[in-house]
């Protein structure tokens, strides 16, 4: 690995995408009963701050090398943003598919991944999405870092620096583990300036638009996985991830890019990543939907003023007058 | 669950109304409303301010008290107490400590969930900014209940599921799914109910002055690396050697230069605006009426202009003299950061355009014809063309 820049050790990075409803398109038919999204009803599209997200860990790969691993939580048909994102450079990808995670809050859905994260095993960076388009909540991210009791920097428009440490990764690496493992500089965009927070790794950032542009899914690596298929294993084998094991077992690209392995995509249920079947999907979901009410426009109340100078200069003088305009 | 903040009772008697936070009752302030109360050097967010009013509503609705979370440290965080009180608050929870001198997700959410788990309010309410926004998920993951984003309004109501009646919830409203529906949310069997709410989306209510109200001093103390530290006579949080992960490099502020709240009359531009010259256009129609730039979200996506001005539910919400939406459809999030607006004039060249039924005025037509004509219209104070000139000399 001679063209490696000089890093004390790979960085081990997780990146959380999610496959999301065109929310431009919605229809009264793709409205459940139960007021859940029948997502089948929508095209879909791969999260576009979740691209951001990717193209950080992507750019951190290039710089420091390292392993990127994909996770998404969604229905079989989820699987194409992972093969977006082996077309763009990642390492690994995982669906975490599963009939029990259906109607999943952020609660839950944070729950399941940071299960997911923790069976990846020790990490030094997850990123994602600041928010997915379909609800803008902005709240998975934050609630992932919770579960995995790590520090969360949101809104990063910018990653700054991240310095590693010598030491390795175990997986019960948590906050208190101190800056043994690295760590990393973020600046955030808030409502009136900037800040730049340092944190120590493993940690969890949410990234916007605004940190960068995200490459094309790369021609080289379209070819390679065009015959990529979703593969269930029944065991993991997640062996590689050892500091100590040989790692070319589960769908590894050298450094280069050139693949060890064909890709395989990993699928996950609730009981592959050890969680309580209470704590995921709508059962472990605290909010509920009450009631959904499609948007009725009241009729139009509005004067209507004819597009014709004399008809707007009466229009700006009645403003005048009645103290609207000054 | 021992970490968890406590599940509610399903309450089947039909007129438990006034007796709504007795189920939860743990001690004083149990079942409170509370709001979050950002504040940076001693300033409290307009948006928390906003939340004291409506937290006096839903308060008063439910028959209990209001409580306002302050943490901050030094003299100046402090004085905010009495202006909580003035704004609404009955009682302010102050944590001062000089490791929540500024705002750290880990720390502060140490805090806000042990003042919940100590308290139990039913109801937490939190200003949906970039701190709210990092504060309220961390928060409702450690007290695994649930937590609803970006709501334009919060009332009480009862739900029926299964010929269960549980009275008193909070019904967290907010538009979903491309702004084709409006969802009410509820947190029925999880406390506390909790809500992030934009800065302008609830009225400011007046601070009166004469209002009392009690001042709770909460102590906080860093814990020792390692172990857990609690002694047993003393009450304070502890901040775990774990939450100081992080640290501040820099804070860098500017004065928000835009100033679209408070302003008496906002132009917006849309995608039928069509290109970044074309903003130039409603830039300069904002100039001449003495008025702020606004945009859709799509006017903002398309790179035509920041985005501070967007106005709408995850932008900003307000309520100018005059608002004039050019090229803007008029889509639910949309309508939801302008339609309290004194007076809106839409200008669309689609006559079935949705702006057109929040608007006062409307103009269907070209904007790049009509904006000219609007900015002519003004210079001569409304005064050409024969009909005003007429009604001008009458
Ligand atoms: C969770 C969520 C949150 C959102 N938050 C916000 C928000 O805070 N603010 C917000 O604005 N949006 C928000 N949106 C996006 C919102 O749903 C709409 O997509 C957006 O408001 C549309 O912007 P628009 O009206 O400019 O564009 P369009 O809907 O594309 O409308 C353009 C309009 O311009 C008209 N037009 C075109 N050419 C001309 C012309 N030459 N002269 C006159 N009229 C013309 C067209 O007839 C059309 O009505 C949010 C969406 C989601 C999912």
């Amino acid at each position: 690995m001679s063209d490696q820049p000089d890093s004390p050790r790979p960085l081990r990075l997780i990146v959380l995408v999610k496959q999301v409803p065109d929310t431009a398109n919605v229809t009264g038919d793709a409205m459940k009963e139960d007021g859940t999204i029948d997502r089948a009803a929508l095209p879909a599209v791969f999260n576009p701050e979740d691209l951001n997200a990717l193209e950080e860990a992507l750019k951190l790969k290039d710089r420091h090398g390292g392993r990127v691993t994909v996770i998404t939580m969604g229905p079989p048909a989820a699987v194409a943003v992972l093969r977006e994102s082996l077309y763009r450079g990642a390492d690994e990808v995982i669906l975490l598919t599963d009939k029990a995670f259906a109607g999943a809050d952020t609660l839950a859905t944070s729950y399941a991944l940071a299960q997911a994260i923790k069976k990846v095993g020790a990490f030094d960076l997850v990123l994602c999405g600041r928010q997915a388009i379909d609800g803008d909540t902005a709240q998975v991210g934050p609630q992932t870092a919770e579960k995995l009791g790590v520090p969360e920097i949101t809104c990063v428009s910018r990653i700054d620096e991240v310095v590693l440490g010598a030491r390795e990764g175990r997986r019960d690496d948590t906050a208190a583990s101190g800056t043994a493992r690295g760590r990393v500089v973020a600046t955030r965009s808030v409502e009136d300036g900037f800040e730049t927070l340092d944190s120590a790794l493993p940690a969890l950032l949410t990234i916007t638009a605004e940190a960068n542009e995200p490459r094309p899914p790369s021609v080289k690596l379209v070819m390679v996985y065009k015959h990529i298929a979703a593969e269930a294993l029944p065991e993991y084998d997640d062996s590689y991830l050892d500091p100590d094991a040989e790692e070319a077992q589960v769908c590894m690209l050298d450094h280069a890019g050139r693949p060890v392995c064909r890709a395989k995509v990993v699928q996950w249920d609730h009981a592959a990543i050890g969680a309580e079947r209470e704590l995921v999907g709508l059962r472990g979901s605290p909010t509920r939907v009450k009631e959904i009410e499609s948007v009725v426009l009241a009729q139009s109340e509005a004067r209507m003023v004819a597009a014709d100078e004399t008809a707007i200069a009466e229009l700006v003088h009645e403003l005048i007058e009645e103290h609207i305009l000054a | 669950m021992p970490d968890g903040a406590g599940k509610r009772a399903s309450r089947h008697t039909p007129d438990a109304k006034t007796e709504a936070a007795a189920p939860l009752a743990h001690g004083p302030g149990a079942g409170d409303v509370w709001v979050f109360v950002e504040q940076h050097d001693g300033v409290a967010a307009e948006v928390s301010l906003e939340l004291l009013g409506r937290a006096r509503e839903l308060a008063d609705r439910l028959g209990v008290r209001v409580g306002a979370v302050l943490l901050g440290a030094g003299a100046a965080a402090k004085a905010l107490a009495p202006a909580l009180v003035a704004h609404g608050a009955d009682v302010v929870y102050v944590a001062l400590h000089e490791d929540l001198a500024d705002y750290l997700a880990m720390q502060y959410a140490t805090v806000v969930a042990g003042l919940i788990r100590r308290h139990r309010p039913q109801i937490v309410l939190y200003g949906a900014t970039t701190t709210g926004r990092d504060l309220a998920p961390r928060v409702a993951s450690t007290l695994r209940t649930g937590l609803t984003a970006d709501c334009t309004d919060l009332r009480i109501g009862d739900l029926e599921r299964k010929g269960v009646v549980t009275k008193d919830l909070l019904y967290q409203v907010r538009p979903a799914f491309g702004g084709n529906i409006i969802a009410t949310i509820v947190t029925p069997a999880h406390l506390p109910q909790m809500a992030t709410v934009r800065e302008g989306v609830m009225v400011m209510p007046e601070a009166d002055e004469r209002r009392s109200g009690t001042i709770v001093d909460v102590a906080v103390r860093r814990g020792a690396t390692g172990a857990s530290s609690r002694r047993a006579d003393d009450d304070a949080i502890v901040l775990p050697a774990s939450d100081f992960a992080v640290r501040v490099v820099r804070r860098l502020r500017e004065k928000k230069t835009v100033g679209l709240k408070g302003a008496s009359v906002v132009v917006a531009g849309g995608a039928g605006v069509g290109s970044r010259d074309g903003f130039a256009l409603v830039e300069q129609l904002a100039e001449t009426l003495g008025g702020v730039v606004g945009a859709s979200r799509a006017a903002v996506d398309a790179g035509w202009i920041d985005a501070e001005h967007q106005v709408g539910q995850t932008g900003v919400t307000v309520r100018p003299k005059l608002y004039v939406a050019c090229g803007i459809s008029g889509s639910v999030q949309h309508r939801a950061g302008m339609d309290q607006s004194a007076r809106i004039l839409a200008i669309n060249r689609d006559p079935d355009a949705p702006i057109f039924s929040v608007a006062h005025y409307g103009i269907v037509g070209d904007l790049h014809k009509v904006i000219p004509m609007l900015i002519k219209a003004y210079r001569t104070r409304g005064a050409v063309g024969a009909a005003s000139a007429a009604q001008g000399g009458a």
